[in-house]
């Protein structure tokens, strides 16, 4: 056994969030095994955000380098490969993020360590890790094991783990040389481009109805259109109704898009993956149509209803008289 | 440009009611319709479209039974040059580390400038093939790719981040991109191309045609295993609303005038 490694994922000079529900997480499984539970920061002038994590981990590892001031997975996948192999951690914990997906992979591949990504659930067993995840779209989980290792990997879901500021911690900080010797050349960061903003800001609304795959064709989009129109709020949708091009990017919810948190939120015909979800769930009141009584949508859901949503739309738009 | 693809075979769940095996290590497949994963349809695209622009040709490869036949055929109908299906019985059972194992193999000694996969699988969700075969490979990579511009022995990306913000990379060829859903308009197939790919054959190579050793494959080639599937409770918290669409459309309306919302 030994130490918990967690990734501390920063972008354009925040500490992301995945990072703190990482170390909640950290704390719990590193005072189970009585470990230390370390942070690992990699980025070019980071000492605030150092001094940051000192507070919720029993040390900081602070690799310094300018070609690490913005993520490449493949100057981060050198320099954790350096740290892994020396210092041997029991359990290295990366968020299951744009950063994670790009880079746990090829890491743990690179070092011949077992991997398992996007975990909801993780916890030691008589020394042996196993993993909580899901599958098919959130309507089935898994309990999954590791082969036998010196070193497990895990990338965590983002929002799956709630961070709780408790007692803080007053971590050392270790600044680690980078082993980094020369330019990467063959992947490049060039520049962060952001989302276009629309007319409408879905964030600002009180009022959000948002539509799903369940609508099967865009010819039924008027009726969702409708019943925004007569509850008073915005149109919006999860990540198929954009792809397919029947709302515009700047209405979609969830991970990749805007963040919602209005007064009504009603999903129709939305599934509830985990990367809406986490777009929405801080809603005051979550109302939820789908025709699937297995729909992940209905663990959010304060009120839900089973049936199809050609039906219960127009019927819901004409009591409101819209 | 050479290009190759690996696709799934996957069921769609996505409003089916999902059983699980009495072994609880997989679901009762009997029944579900299967079609390729969602975001290998938007590489196969994106293949597609990179072909019309510079020439060379698409092999697409996936790893699976006989039925996977189907998918492989449908991406032959949209324009796709070769298909080859990875299979043997001893691959059953493998993680997604020992299937990008088995696909390096196979792609190892082909000549390619460009590897793409979906981002994750719409089934297991892993999100884990396509950056583990890249280090497999050998070849630089990005995950969550929105765009792609080819650019002198090189290509610029957008990768998708979190809250509707992209990351431009300039990658080195040859690369592998996880292809996000979205990222173009996946065509359907004519009926002269079905035709045309029902005729077409379909190689198939085995572990001893891989090279592969048996332990390298399946459960003894994974570094994870399933211990059991669950099926989670998903209706312990709301209130469900029960009878016509009238009845529940009228008691939502109460609903949203107590939350003041209306």
């Amino acid at each position: 056994m030994g130490e918990i490694f967690v990734l501390a994922e920063h972008r354009q000079g925040e500490l992301r969030d995945v990072t703190f529900e990482m170390l909640g997480k950290g704390q719990e499984l590193a005072a189970a095994m009585d470990e230390p539970l370390t942070a690992v920061l990699l980025g070019h002038s980071v000492d605030g955000f150092a001094t940051e994590l000192a507070k919720q981990a029993s040390q900081v590892l602070v690799v310094e380098d300018e070609r690490l001031e913005h993520f490449n997975s493949a100057a981060h996948q050198q320099v954790l490969a350096h740290l892994i192999t020396g210092r041997k951690p029991s359990l290295v914990l990366i968020g299951h993020s744009a950063c994670g997906m790009d880079l746990a992979p090829s890491l743990a591949t690179q070092l011949d360590l077992p991997l398992v990504t996007d975990c909801v659930g993780l916890e030691f067993d008589d020394g042996q890790l196993f993993a909580v995840r899901e599958m098919y779209g959130g309507k089935v989980s898994a309990r999954v094991a590791f082969s036998q290792a010196d070193v497990y990997m895990a990338t965590v879901r983002q929002a799956a783990f709630p961070f709780e500021e408790g007692e803080l911690l007053s971590g050392e900080i270790i600044a680690v040389d980078s082993p980094l010797t020369e330019e990467i050349k063959s992947k490049r960061f060039i520049e962060y481009v952001e989302a276009a903003v629309g007319e409408v800001d879905i964030s600002q609304a009180d009022v959000v109805v948002a539509v799903g795959r369940g609508i099967k064709e865009e010819d039924n989009m008027s009726l969702v259109e409708r019943l925004a129109e007569a509850l008073g709020g915005v149109l919006a949708g999860s990540r198929p109704v954009v792809d397919a091009g029947w709302l515009p990017p700047d209405r979609q919810v969830g991970q990749s898009g805007r963040t919602v948190k209005p007064k009504l939120y009603l999903a129709v015909g939305i599934s509830g993956a985990s990367q809406h979800v986490v777009g929405m769930r801080a809603s005051s009141t979550i109302v939820a149509i789908n025709k699937d009584p297995d729909a992940p949508i209905f663990k959010v859901a304060h009120y839900g209803i089973v049936d199809d949503l050609l039906k219960v739309v127009p019927a819901l738009t004409e009591q409101l008289g819209g | 440009m050479e290009i190759v693809v690996c696709v799934k075979h996957v069921p769609d769940t996505t409003e089916t009611e999902i059983a699980i095996r009495a072994d609880e290590r997989a679901i009762e497949k009997r029944g579900l319709v299967f079609d390729i994963n969602e975001a290998d349809n938007y590489a196969i695209e994106e293949a597609l479209l990179l072909k019309e622009e510079f020439g060379g040709s698409i092999t697409v490869l996936t790893v699976g039974l006989a039925e996977a036949d189907e998918t492989l055929r449908m991406c032959l109908a949209k324009g796709v040059d070769k298909a080859v299906r990875l299979t043997d019985e001893v691959f059953e059972g493998s993680d997604s580390y020992a299937t990008a194992r088995i696909l390096s193999e196979a792609i190892r000694d082909m000549d390619y400038d460009l590897v793409l996969t979906g981002v994750q699988a719409d089934d297991d969700g892993c999100a884990q093939v396509g950056v583990t075969l890249a280090e497999m490979l050998g070849i630089p990579h990005a995950a969550l790719v929105v765009s792609t511009e080819v650019e002198d022995g090189r290509m610029k990306v957008h990768r998708e981040l979190e809250g509707g913000l992209h990351e431009v990379l300039e990658i080195e060829l040859p690369a592998l991109f996880t292809i996000q859903t979205g990222i173009n308009e996946p065509r359907y197939a004519s009926i002269f191309g079905i035709r045309k790919a029902m005729r077409k054959e379909i190689e198939t190579l085995d572990l001893g045609a891989l090279g592969l050793a048996e332990e390298a494959v399946g459960e003894a080639g994974s570094k994870t295993s399933l211990i059991k599937l669950f099926i989670p409770v998903v209706t312990a918290q709301a209130t469900m609303l029960e009878g016509s669409p009238e009845e529940v459309s009228s008691e939502l309306v109460t609903i949203f005038k107590n939350e003041g919302v209306v």
